[in-house]
């Protein structure tokens, strides 16, 4: 029988505002943590993968993390892809699990965007995935990037403000029940409708948070899982879809990569939408995952905000989704962000959600996004 | 200081002709394909056979974004400013802004026409949009 792939350990830093934070203190102290809540020891993990930095950009981050951590890994590599980074890292881990190359492999990932950048070094720095000869000329910013999507999305299917914003509001509803989320006061659809408009039609609670964080998951290998003492969830299918870098360069503004993407990871799996149980969906703007909730199959298109608006997004509606409040009002910490989606799924197979816990979660699908809506990596959990 | 576009070797002519106020584009003589932007070989077939035509600079608006926050100090003084994408007739997309005094009445389908910013001490030009009547 082939090896399969489960999560054995999650952990993640404070999120927000860490002082005396460091790029890879931050690594470091998810890393121990991680390895600690699997049962292992850091001499255990014999792989290692890390993402990237926007406040220590290094081209070989993950030798820097092994040398500053002290490991010694016989598999290493970094992994950059913005927004599906840890998605993608996920689904590397269960390759090398599944094919014996590694036992146990740490994903690690963490920047402190808040500290270590100014607010406006950070919107400067993120606008250089911007085309240097085609977009950034034009002065396009990350948020303006997706609002291009969100006006001719919002266009085609007649969607109005109430319904970008319920998915915030629910975010943000969530965030209040998790005692690590960086924004835990609730808001309401005035509140967006009346933030600042960062650009039209996106305001300001529109868009991610900026925060320090960090965050790391140990896959191993299910026979190597065994005996730890978590709960067992395993990575039953991933799936990626790439269809473009630069939004300029889109094949479509409203169909995406994350509908191949979703459509192998159900297969794999041998499950479809209807059978998930929580969903942990990447949400950099709200407009991101209206056409990802749409485009995966849990919604029609131009129907997922009339059902925020109506409560199904959260935790006992239909598609419960983003049960720790999403990079909107968790926090999102670079790589770390979409990071903070797996473990939340993690907690909630294992039953250790709390006040956030949907009821018998056995099935979740956890989705990232890089680029503007260019990378897709989804991937779906299963308790065992 | 705004981004002045630096050329390479896939679009050189593309910017000495925008110098000369003139929009190009490359069309693939592979397989008929119009390329969004120039590079050294086809995206749909690969060949490296491309040829540039000029296009008649009228286009549409396929979406467009209202900016409130700069991306860089260099952009603050000209917020609000008006960010599309723009179709051009012969089957291209450029990113753009859209100039004019009725720039921020701009809606989706809205016809326009490139006009060429000069920017930087060499006074670049830089293809933009203008609504057309
Ligand atoms: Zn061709």
């Amino acid at each position: 029988m082939p090896a399969r792939a489960a999560i054995t350990g999650v952990a993640e830093t404070d999120i927000g505002r860490v002082e005396g934070s460091t790029v890879m203190s931050l690594h470091s102290q998810a890393a121990r943590d991680a390895i600690a809540d699997a049962g292992l020891e850091p001499e255990d993990i014999d792989g290692v993968l890390c993402g990237y930095s926007t406040v220590e950009p290094h081209m070989m981050l993950s030798s820097v993390f092994c040398e500053y951590f002290g490991l010694k890994p016989t598999f290493t590599t970094a992994i950059s892809a913005g927004g599906a980074t840890a998605c993608i890292m996920l689904a590397t881990a269960a390759a090398l699990v599944e094919a014996n190359k590694c036992r146990h492999v740490l994903m690690v990932m963490g920047d402190n965007r808040l500290t270590g950048l100014s607010r406006s070094g950070t919107v400067a720095a993120l606008a250089g995935v911007g085309h240097p000869q085609f977009e950034q000329p034009y002065g396009m910013t990350i948020p303006a990037a997706y609002a291009l999507v969100a006006q001719a999305y919002l266009h085609e299917y007649g969607i109005g403000r109430d319904e970008l914003s319920a998915l915030a509001v629910t975010g943000r509803k969530h965030a209040g029940l998790h005692p690590k989320a960086q924004m835990r006061e609730p808001i309401t659809l005035e509140d967006v409708a009346d933030s600042r408009v960062i650009a039209s039609p996106l305001n300001l609670l529109d868009c991610c948070l900026i925060s320090d964080g960090g965050a790391a998951v140990v896959v191993s290998s299910s026979a190597a899982a065994r005996d730890l003492p978590n709960v067992q969830v395993e990575v039953l299918g991933t799936g990626q879809g790439h269809t473009h870098e630069h939004i300029f360069g889109a094949p479509s503004l409203t169909s995406f990569g994350c509908a191949d993407s979703s459509r192998i990871a159900f297969g794999e799996a041998g499950v479809k939408p209807a059978d998930i149980d929580v969903t942990e969906i990447y949400d950099s703007f709200t407009i991101t995952l209206l056409v990802e909730l749409e485009s995966i199959g849990f919604f029609e298109k131009g129907e997922a905000g009339q059902a925020a608006l109506g409560g199904a997004l959260e935790i006992g509606g239909r598609v419960p989704c983003n049960t720790h409040g999403g990079l909107l009002s968790f926090g999102h910490a670079g790589a770390a962000g979409g990071a903070f989606h797996i473990i939340e799924a993690v907690r909630q197979l294992r039953g250790q959600a709390d006040a956030r816990q949907v009821a018998n979660a056995e099935l979740a699908f956890v989705h990232g996004d890089g680029g503007i809506l260019s990378a897709h990596c989804s991937t779906v959990l299963g308790r065992v | 200081m705004k981004p002045i576009p630096a050329a390479n070797a896939d679009t050189q002519a593309y910017w000495e002709a925008a110098a000369k106020e003139r929009l190009l584009y490359q069309v693939c003589g592979g397989c008929s394909h119009t390329l969004s932007y120039p590079r050294g070989v086809c995206p749909r077939c690969h060949s490296g056979d491309l040829a540039w035509r000029e296009s008649s600079g009228r286009g549409r608006i396929v979406t467009f974004s209202i900016v409130h926050r700069a991306p860089t100090p260099a952009f603050k003084a000209d917020v609000p400013y008006v960010l599309a994408l723009v179709d051009f007739d012969e089957g291209f997309r450029l990113m753009m802004n859209v100039l004019g005094d009725d720039a921020l009445d701009t809606k989706i389908g809205d016809p326009v026409e490139v006009i060429f910013e000069a920017r930087g001490e060499a006074q670049d030009k830089l293809p933009q949009a203008r609504r057309t009547k």
